[in-house]
Formats: C-alpha cells, sequence, structure tokens
C-alpha cells in the first residue's frame, strides 16, 4: 500500500490525455455537436494550463484557467442564442446545410 | 493511488470523449460531456487545483451543461443526419489531424525537465490564488464582468430579435 501512495505519474501523460482531447473535437456535423466540441478543445487547453501550472508552481496559469471558464460561460450564452436563432429561420442544424452567413 | 485515480479518471475522461463523438443524438453527447467534465475536475485536483477543480463542477458540468441540456430540450434535436461530409474534410482534414497529434505527442514524449505528479505536492490553495488574482490581476478580473455583462446582454437582444421578427410576419 506504501508504494502505491509513492507512486507518481509523469506530467507528460497529462499533456498526453490533453492532446488526445484536443484532437477528438473535430468530427462532428450537428450544429450543437459541434459548439460541444468546441467546448472540449477548450477543457483540453485547460489541462494543459494546469499541467504546466503544476511543473513550475505557478498561480498565475491557473487564474489563467479561470478566466478561460469565465470567457467559455459568456460564449456559450452567446452562442446557443445565435443557435436558436438560426434554428429559427433555417429550422435545421446539420452544419452542411448552413451554408450562407445571410439568415 | 495517485497512478490509480489518473488510469481511472483519464479512461473515463477518453471514454466519454469518444462516446460523445460515437452518438448519434445531441442529448447523449451532452451527457457524455458532462462525463468529460466532471472526471476533468478529479484530474485538476490530482494536480493540485482545488479551486479550479471547484469551479469546474459548478461553472462546466453545472451552469454551461445545463444550458446545453437545456438548448438540445427546446429545439427538440432530433437524430443528427449522417451525411459524409466534404471531400475536403477526409483527404485533408483527417490525416492532417492525425499528423499533428503524432508530432506533437512526439514532442510531448522528448521533451526534458517535465517533473512527475504526487499527491502530495504542489497543492495550490485557494487562498494563494485569490490573493495573486485580486491584486495583481483585478483590472482583468473586472475587465472579464464588463465581457460577461455584454455578453448577457447580446444574448437576450439576439433572442428578442428573432421573436420580433416572427410577430411582424404574422
Amino acid at each position: 500500500m506504501n508504494s502505491l501512495l509513492a507512486q507518481e505519474v509523469p506530467l507528460s501523460w497529462y499533456l498526453l490525455l490533453s492532446a488526445l482531447l484536443f484532437a477528438l473535437g473535430v468530427i462532428k456535423r450537428n450544429l450543437i455537436t459541434v459548439f460541444m466540441s468546441i467546448e472540449l478543445m477548450l477543457n483540453a487547453v485547460n489541462l494543459s494550463f494546469v499541467t504546466f501550472a503544476h511543473q513550475w508552481h505557478a498561480v498565475k496559469g491557473q487564474i489563467f484557467v479561470f478566466f478561460v471558464m469565465m470567457v467559455a460561460a459568456a460564449e456559450a450564452a452567446v452562442g446557443l442564442a445565435i443557435i436558436i436563432a438560426v434554428f429559427r429561420a433555417r429550422a435545421t442544424l446539420a452544419v452542411d446545410r448552413i451554408d450562407l452567413m445571410k439568415l | 493511488m495517485h497512478l490509480i485515480l489518473f488510469i481511472v479518471f483519464a479512461g473515463f475522461c477518453l471514454a466519454g470523449a469518444i462516446n460523445l463523438l460515437l452518438q448519434s443524438h445531441p442529448i447523449s453527447s451532452s451527457l457524455s460531456l458532462i462525463v468529460v467534465m466532471t472526471s476533468l475536475a478529479v484530474l485538476y485536483l490530482l494536480l493540485g487545483a482545488e479551486f479550479l477543480a471547484a469551479a469546474q463542477v459548478i461553472v462546466y458540468a453545472g451552469a454551461i451543461m445545463v444550458l446545453f441540456t437545456f438548448v438540445v430540450m427546446l429545439l427538440n434535436a432530433g437524430r443528427e443526419e449522417r451525411t459524409m461530409g466534404s471531400g475536403v474534410a477526409r483527404v485533408v482534414g483527417f490525416p492532417a489531424v492525425v499528423a499533428g497529434l503524432a508530432a506533437v505527442a512526439t514532442v510531448i514524449l522528448q521533451a526534458q525537465g517535465l517533473g512527475t505528479a504526487t499527491l502530495k505536492d504542489g497543492i495550490t490553495s485557494t487562498e494563494e490564488l485569490s490573493t495573486v488574482l485580486f491584486t495583481k490581476l483585478l483590472l482583468p478580473f473586472e475587465v472579464t464582468s464588463v465581457l460577461i455583462l455584454i455578453a448577457i446582454l447580446g444574448a437576450v437582444a439576439l433572442a428578442r430579435h428573432g421573436d420580433g421578427e416572427r410577430t411582424a410576419g404574422k
């Protein structure tokens, strides 16, 4: 049990997980799930920030993650309002059908 | 202990992210995104960011995902159409992503000087974080509050605009 408690995880594993999560956020074709993928990518970058903040004992890295969270909340509110407006005008959520800027 | 927790929650994270991509119904995608965000909160806790772990659960898994789920239900978003996508995405996009991921992974694995994380070291207390936030970074913090106010106004304006158009059309 003592050896279990003492085990360490290399920080590069955290960075690899972050890169994997970031790369996974590219495949969807529905407007809402595309937006969710953006949130996934933001979260992946946040994990990198926290990892590097742990590496260099820098508090500012964690504060930057806090700012990213706040901006993501604002972005989600505006983005979902835009999605609702687009859905009212087009009655579809498939990104292939929404190919004109003009509503 | 740290290793076990990391493996379990990193596994949850990846499984949730892959499930997000495989599900064809948006509500399933949003629920698996909640799994991803909650396991990321545990990973933050393992890295000693206790305030961020709490904020991750409250802001992301709480507020933002409730907003997503609400919009999915409001729009009654059904099953996603399986279009095969554009040819450019298949020929250039996916190989580019895989190549980029491989390059980043190579750089990360060859990087020297990256430390390790254990359960006991490097815990940043909320006090420490707030001291820096409210002394050195007070202006950006206040500017962010203005940004959120503008975002709320923008969201309300967008929603109201849609209503006005519809009644004017009638």
